[in-house]
This record gives C-alpha cells, sequence and structure tokens, in this order.
C-alpha cells in the first residue's frame, strides 16, 4: 500500500473521518471533521467511502510527499494547491505519481480543507473512529514532520464526475439559520432580538471546539442563578456569563453550564465552521418549530 | 418532567431532581427505540439525539414521556465495579474536619456504601458517582490543584469521583486507586459508566 509523507504539517492539521458518536455519557464528544459537507465531497470525488479519513488542513501550509501512485482531492477551503510546484485544481479529483509533492498554500477564502486520498488514511482508529478531538485527547496526535500516513483500503466505486463546484464565494455576512432553545427563556426579549438583528464577528480565538462570536454587547439573562451542567451538541449557541456567544462546533464540551439561546441547522454548521477571525455571521430563526405541548 | 427541543435532533427532558433523572435514564436506556443515537443523563437532564430521517420528534417525545422511571436495581443485579483504595489523599485531614469525622470514620464512610455512576463529565471517563454516604458532603477546595494525579479518589459536594488521567481538579482528594478506570483502547473505554454501582474497598 502507498503513504503520505509529512513534509511540513502546515498550522494545524488533524486526521478526521465522521467521528465516533455514542461515548458522550462517558465524556467523550462525537468530534469528526469540523465541516462534515466539505469532508463527504473530498470522499466522493476519490470514491471513498464516506466514513474514510482525511486530513483537516487548519488555513493552510500542509506539504506531504507521494511514496507510491495515490488518487487525491482537496476540498472545503480555497487554498492554492501545487504538485511538484505546478498549479493544479481543488475540488477536482488530481492522480499522482510516487514521489509527487503535494502543497497546500494558505487559504484564500474559508479555514478549513479537506485532503482525501483514495482509500482513506489508515491511522489506528480510536474508539471506532480515526478523528483527533482537539478537547478530550482521543485518536491521533496532530500531524507533525515525518509521519507517515499509510492510505487504506475503505473504497467505493469511483465518482461519476472528477470536478465539483467548489463553494461559492461569500459576500457579507454567513448567514447561519438557527432554532431558539432550549433556553432561551434565560434571556430578555431585547437579547434575543440582538441575536438576529446583528452580525456577530468570528474572533481569533476560535478553533474546532467553537467559534466565538463578538457582538454589539452582551447577551443579557433574564434570570439569575446557575444552570446546572446538562449535555451539549454541536451547533448550540451558548452563552457564558460574560454574554458573548460560543458556537459550539466538533469538539465541543459534552456538557455545559452556561444557557444555549439557540441551535445551529445542521446543514449551516458547515458553512459556520468557515468563517474565519473578522468573518461575520447573521442567525436567522428557522421556520416550522412548533413547540411541543 | 419538560421537552426542550435541542435543534432538529435532540431533546432535552428536563426532571426535578438527579433521582428522577437516573430513573428515566434506566427505563429509556432499557427500552430503546429506532432513530435515537444516544441519551446523556446530567444532574438535572437527559439529553435524547436522534436521527430526524429515522424517528419523528413527536414519537422520541412520545417515548420519552410515557416511560415510567426505574428504581435502583437489587444489589447483585447492577454492575458493580469494585475499586481497592490507598486512602492517602492530601486532604484526608480536611475531609475529616469538614464533617466532624475522624479518618478512620471518613474512610468506613467512603467504603461502607456503594456508590452509583449518575452520568459523566469534565473529562474522558469522569464518572460523578452518587448514593454515597451524605455525611461526606464538603465544598471544592478553595484553590483549585493545578495537577491531580491520575487515579485521584475525591470527594465534592453529594459526589465522588476518580480521576481518570492527571489534569488540573479542586475537589478534595482522600485517596488513591491504581485500577485504570479509562482507557481508550479498552472495550468498553470506560468503567464508570452511568448506572453501574461502585464499591471502594481500603487496601
Amino acid at each position: 500500500m502507498p503513504w503520505l509523507e509529512v513534509v511540513r504539517p502546515g498550522i494545524r492539521t488533524t486526521v478526521q473521518d465522521r467521528g465516533r458518536p455514542g461515548f458522550a455519557a462517558v465524556g467523550v464528544g462525537r468530534s469528526g471533521a469540523a465541516d462534515l459537507a466539505a469532508h463527504d465531497a473530498a470522499n466522493r470525488l476519490v470514491g471513498n467511502r464516506s466514513g474514510a479519513a482525511t486530513l483537516e488542513i487548519t488555513v493552510g501550509g500542509l506539504a506531504v510527499r507521494t511514496v507510491g501512485p495515490v488518487s487525491v482531492a482537496v476540498t472545503g477551503a480555497r487554498v492554492p494547491l501545487t504538485v511538484n510546484g505546478s498549479d493544479r485544481p481543488d475540488h477536482a479529483l488530481l492522480h499522482l505519481a510516487g514521489g509527487d509533492l503535494i502543497e497546500v498554500g494558505h487559504a484564500v477564502t474559508g479555514m478549513r480543507s479537506y485532503l482525501a486520498v483514495r482509500g482513506g488514511l489508515d491511522v489506528p482508529p480510536v474508539m471506532g473512529s480515526r478523528s483527533t478531538d482537539t478537547l478530550s485527547g482521543v485518536g491521533p496526535a496532530p500531524l507533525t514532520e515525518g509521519d507517515r500516513l499509510l492510505v487504506g483500503a475503505d473504497v467505493g466505486a469511483w465518482p461519476a464526475e472528477e470536478i465539483i463546484p467548489p463553494p461559492p464565494a461569500v459576500a457579507g455576512p454567513t448567514v447561519v439559520r438557527v432554532d431558539l432553545g432550549p433556553r432561551d427563556d434565560w434571556f430578555t426579549p431585547a437579547s434575543i432580538r440582538a441575536l438576529f438583528e446583528h452580525e456577530w464577528t468570528v474572533t481569533p480565538e476560535s478553533n474546532r471546539v467553537g467559534v466565538r462570536l463578538h457582538g454589539p454587547g452582551p447577551l443579557h439573562r433574564a434570570r439569575r442563578g446557575e444552570l446546572p451542567s446538562e449535555a451539549m451538541v454541536a451547533g448550540a449557541l451558548q452563552v457564558p456569563s460574560g454574554g458573548a456567544p460560543i458556537l459550539f462546533l466538533a469538539d465541543h464540551p459534552v456538557t455545559g453550564g452556561y444557557p444555549v439561546i439557540a441551535v445551529v441547522d445542521e446543514e449551516d454548521l458547515s458553512a459556520a465552521a468557515q468563517a474565519r477571525p473578522g468573518d461575520r455571521l447573521r442567525f436567522r430563526a428557522r421556520p416550522g418549530a412548533n413547540p411541543h405541548p | 418532567m419538560r421537552l426542550r427541543d435541542v435543534g432538529r435532533s435532540a431533546i432535552l427532558a428536563e426532571f426535578e431532581d438527579l433521582d428522577t433523572v437516573l430513573g428515566y435514564f434506566r427505563a429509556l436506556d432499557a427500552d430503546p427505540v429506532r432513530g435515537v443515537q444516544e441519551i446523556v443523563p446530567a444532574s438535572r437532564t437527559l439529553l435524547v439525539r436522534y436521527d430526524p430521517a429515522q424517528v419523528t420528534r413527536d414519537s422520541v417525545g412520545e417515548w420519552i414521556t410515557g416511560a415510567t422511571a426505574l428504581p435502583p436495581p437489587d444489589p447483585g443485579e447492577a454492575e458493580e465495579v469494585q475499586l481497592a483504595v490507598r486512602y492517602d489523599g492530601p486532604d484526608l485531614a480536611d475531609v475529616a474536619e469538614h464533617t466532624g469525622l475522624s479518618v478512620d470514620e471518613v474512610v468506613r464512610a467512603h467504603t461502607g456504601t456503594p456508590w452509583i455512576v449518575a452520568f459523566a463529565g469534565f473529562a474522558p471517563g469522569f464518572g460523578y458517582l452518587v448514593d454515597g454516604d451524605p455525611r461526606l458532603r464538603v465544598p471544592r477546595r478553595a484553590e483549585p490543584r493545578t495537577a491531580v494525579p491520575a487515579g485521584a479518589v475525591a470527594v465534592a459536594g453529594e459526589f465522588s469521583g476518580v480521576y481518570p488521567r492527571s489534569s488540573p481538579g479542586g475537589w478534595q482528594l482522600i485517596g488513591t486507586t491504581d485500577t485504570v478506570v479509562w482507557d481508550p483502547e479498552g472495550t468498553p473505554p470506560a468503567l464508570l459508566r452511568p448506572g453501574v454501582r461502585v464499591r471502594f474497598t481500603a487496601m
């Protein structure tokens, strides 16, 4: 089997798949690709099953050398991509020879790119997943120079298309649909209006645990007291006591003691995970939720 | 009980107290339905995650509200874990002082009755143990330690627990166990899962 040798790991590159659901009751979250749509798309381009492990490249800077012939694709954040110094397209299937040098430059838009290799990355799974959970420390360590990543056999049929449209460039804020709750009753009506009426800026403290947001001012609570810790989900907009919301991503804590004002639609979580520091999010209420009796 | 939607693929069920949470957790865990992926207990809530492609929110809600809380299983029926402890923790004397017990009485209280894992959190494999001797209720330390060693056995509030790996921590340390409570390569990885009964013994 061929493998990839890490020449430069980039700013932060981890192995990710669709995560390890089912362990929250023992304190381990799902983890997995922060942008599942881009991870899935990369796997589709190389004919892998969706559970195959890819590389999640944060911002860029990765260089890997192929040992043996491989087929790869890079999706997600738009990046300059070269093979042996020549420009090659992202969001496209590439057939490479042994000894080729793949270099992923710094993202032009978006935060996270996904490099899939046909067969998937065969790092040892932990608790049924090859994902690196940066919060709990479960899973493989982030990539370092000299790592050898074996190519696995997690293949399906070759895809019908060898090129897919890249995500459209977003002008203005990324619109993210949310459902209010489960703890919107902890906030004043004015703060709930503020959540929807203002744009929220992504701060540099954001990571795979969550996107930390800065807005017009703190979201105010309508009640005092402390919330007993309760289970959290990816997409939860948790509001700590300072009043600045955090949008939880793949490596969120399994429980938390601050109220969740709203939860982001799973389909929009991928776009939110691509927001860079300085980018803006705008929340929109999803229609059609009928409350429980 | 009150149900709250958490987006469109989870429901948070709220209860009056931890005993009721655990009663419903036992009932729902013993009666799984298709499309329900995960039940996560916490101190006043259960989070039920479901796949909306397989099951509707309303049927998940009816499954929860239609359940009857189960009492704790009789001794001998619950899965039981024995943890041998050296009661040599640096806070043992402080716990004795807080509780008005002697050090020996603290050890006897901690080992005298079984504990039950209520829920997990804080770190992988960290179980919050409840139902122990109520005399052992002590506050957290005023200053959390920056490093608590793996295997440290601790008490705080109504809880006891075992630190699965070295981490910061603010609970009162009363002893040490050599039993590995968390091993990601293990099957299952966590020894202290919700519902498991734990009996401490003094080495």
